[in-house]
């Protein structure tokens, strides 16, 4: 009984860590770039969710073509906003940024609020992902275990991108010293760019693939806002390895708290961060 | 930037700062006339003044010493539990639970400031930000305490001074409010006036400067931020005992955004801008929430916008402007 709730624990806390780090592993490396304290990222994977569950409900669009529409919807939004407003703030105080980010995230909020009202939006999964499947005597949800494999395959493909192709080596350089990724002709305006572009497409689709995790209301970008930014401070900034291990962390313990201590709440995993954040303020992943 | 550094800190120094101006009566005259202007406003105004005093202890911190904080509110939350919880378990003294909750609030100040103060930038972000969503975590937690989310209900405080009573029309809670944040404002005033304050701008400016001129950072920072808890500790408990009530909205981060909105709609790091931005959000919030919340939630935005991007020194700067422009042109 220990055993199975053990297993159930841990497959829960994988899959919701693996849509937080589908989220914030754009903000890792945005943040990381660009030095930008951004507090609007939730915002597109609001949009993400919104984007998606709209196409299926209204227009009948089947659950992939919406999930990949979305994203490039919204990878077309962040590009528009990095070169629009983003990019004026780059070197602005921290305070700017943060309040530029907040102002983001409640116009977002009211005009999601004003087109699709106040209620969370239902997402209406295709019929071969319902139900549950028995995997080793365990029956788990379908649809986590499809989240989880295609996060996996998404995941993967990133690190690919990130390791192995030259768009992957210049941001490294990028982040690793911006002067001299400059200086060797790197064109970081338009890196910036793209990467701001590729991280709110990833955010997007997080959100569309996590609509049954995070609920896709107006309230989300605030309210789950905490969540991304402690990915991304613990995870380490620029990383995209240490985002990962933060995320899974963060899932797993805290499903794990809420299901062995629900009366004790989250408290435990905001002071987990507290604590980690005291010992390594720049993340597990620093380099010494 | 340098004209604009120039501006500013032309708005924070006054020609001899101990010296009053004309211009410094007139919070407290308008406060007065409003009593008489506008009976049966006195709960709204006496909702003002303690943001006011809430948002001056964060001019402290982001407008002075230059901590950014997203978690105010762990400490205006902290003062109004200490007040409610010692209204609850029979001590009911205003000033009496007043002080506690200041020093309370100051012992947090104190454990955490003295913890996050270690770090910088993203980090001191984060921290400040997750010591509020542990505060708020706990007491929705402890619910035998705290009432969790229904709030913290028999919350009653024994009339001021033993005599006024804390009255239904809240003239009581009025005057006493207004009483705490003037005296609250006058040591404020000869705080941000004093070698310290000045140690706290150039740290602001500079730190690397100031630790080469043997300034204790660490300790400057510290005091600033044990001093700003005490003050928003002061604020919370003004709100337990005038509104009879502690809610879990105190210890929120969205609490914690809108009194920095307040302090930068106003302009930080020049003491007035609380009493600007604060009459002036509140009282836009009272009209424009009332009819739809994403209005007001669209409308708080696109001032937030309007003032990142065109007016960063807050109305208080734009006044400033306005003003010198004029002299200018009475001058020629």
């Amino acid at each position: 009984m220990i055993g199975s709730s053990i297993v159930a624990i841990l497959f829960f806390g994988v899959a919701y860590g693996m849509i937080l780090y589908l989220i914030s592993v754009g903000l890792s490396v945005t943040m990381g770039l660009m030095g930008f304290v951004n507090l609007a990222h939730g915002v597109f994977a609001m949009a993400g969710g919104y984007a998606t569950v709209s196409l299926m409900n209204t227009m009948g669009v089947p659950f992939f073509p919406s999930l990949a529409l979305a994203c490039i919807i919204v990878t077309g939004m962040g590009f528009v906003l990095e070169r629009t407003l983003y990019s004026r703030l780059y070197g602005a105080t921290e305070l700017r940024q943060v309040l530029f980010s907040i102002a983001l995230c409640l116009v977002a909020m009211a005009i999601v609020r004003i087109v699709w009202g106040p209620l969370a939006q239902p997402i209406q999964l295709p019929e071969y992902l319902t139900g549950q499947t028995d995997i080793l005597g365990q029956a788990l949800p379908t649809y986590r275990l499809f989240l989880v494999a295609f996060a996996a395959i998404v995941i993967g493909g990133l690190w690919l991108t990130f390791e192995r192709t030259l768009f992957g080596a210049r941001i490294r350089a990028a982040v690793d010293d911006r002067a001299m990724a400059q200086a060797v002709g790197i064109n970081t305006k338009r890196l910036f760019a793209a990467t701001f572009g590729l991280g709110t497409g990833l955010a997007a689709l997080g959100g569309g693939l996590g609509a049954d995790i995070l609920a896709i209301a107006p309230a989300y970008p605030l309210q789950h806002i905490v969540l991304f930014l402690i990915v991304v401070a613990v995870g380490g900034l620029g990383s995209i390895k240490g985002p990962f291990i933060a995320a899974l962390a963060i899932g797993v313990s805290d499903t794990a708290c809420k299901y062995f201590f629900p009366e004790v709440g989250s408290v435990f995993v905001f002071a987990l961060v507290f604590l980690l954040l005291l010992w390594r303020p720049n993340g597990i992943m620093e380099r010494r | 930037m340098s004209h604009q550094s120039a501006t500013l800190a032309a708005a924070t120094r006054p020609a001899d700062p101990t010296k009053l101006r004309a211009l410094e009566v007139l919070p407290w005259v308008a406060a007065l006339t409003f009593y008489f202007v506008a009976p049966g406003y006195e709960p709204l105004a006496t909702q003002v003044f303690v943001m006011i005093l809430f948002a001056l202890s964060l001019d402290l911190l982001v407008g002075f010493a230059g901590i950014v904080t997203l978690g105010h509110a762990a400490l205006f939350g902290t003062g109004a539990y200490a007040a409610g919880l010692l209204s609850v378990n029979g001590i009911t003294d205003p000033i009496v639970t007043a002080v506690l909750a200041t020093l309370a609030a100051a012992a947090v100040g104190l454990v955490t400031g003295a913890l996050m103060l270690r770090t910088k930038g993203l980090a001191l972000l984060m921290l400040s930000l997750a010591a509020c969503f542990l505060l708020y975590e706990v007491a929705n937690q402890a619910t035998p305490w705290t009432g969790g989310d229904d709030g913290l209900q028999g919350v009653t405080f024994s009339p001021l001074f033993g005599i006024f009573p804390f009255d239904f029309r809240g003239q009581t809670a009025f005057f006493y409010s207004l009483g705490v944040l003037f005296l609250a404002f006058l040591a404020m005033r000869r705080l941000v006036n004093s070698p310290f304050g000045w140690s706290l701008r150039g740290i602001r400016e500079n730190d690397g400067r100031m630790r080469a001129l043997g300034c204790p950072i660490y300790l400057r920072r510290l005091t600033a931020y044990v001093l700003a808890s005490a003050i928003a500790g002061l604020a919370g408990a003004l709100q337990a005992q005038t509104t009879q009530f502690v809610a879990l909205h105190v210890l929120s981060f969205q609490l914690s955004g809108d009194i920095l909105i307040m302090l930068i709609l106003g302009g930080a790091g020049g003491l007035y801008g609380a009493f600007i931005g604060v009459p002036v959000y509140m009282l836009a919030q009272d009209l424009l929430a009332k009819q739809d919340p994403a209005n007001w939630y669209l409308w708080q935005g696109a001032m937030l916008l309007a003032i990142t991007f065109f007016a960063p020194g807050g109305l208080t700067a734009l006044a400033q402007q306005a003003l010198s422009a004029i002299k200018g042109k009475l001058r020629r």
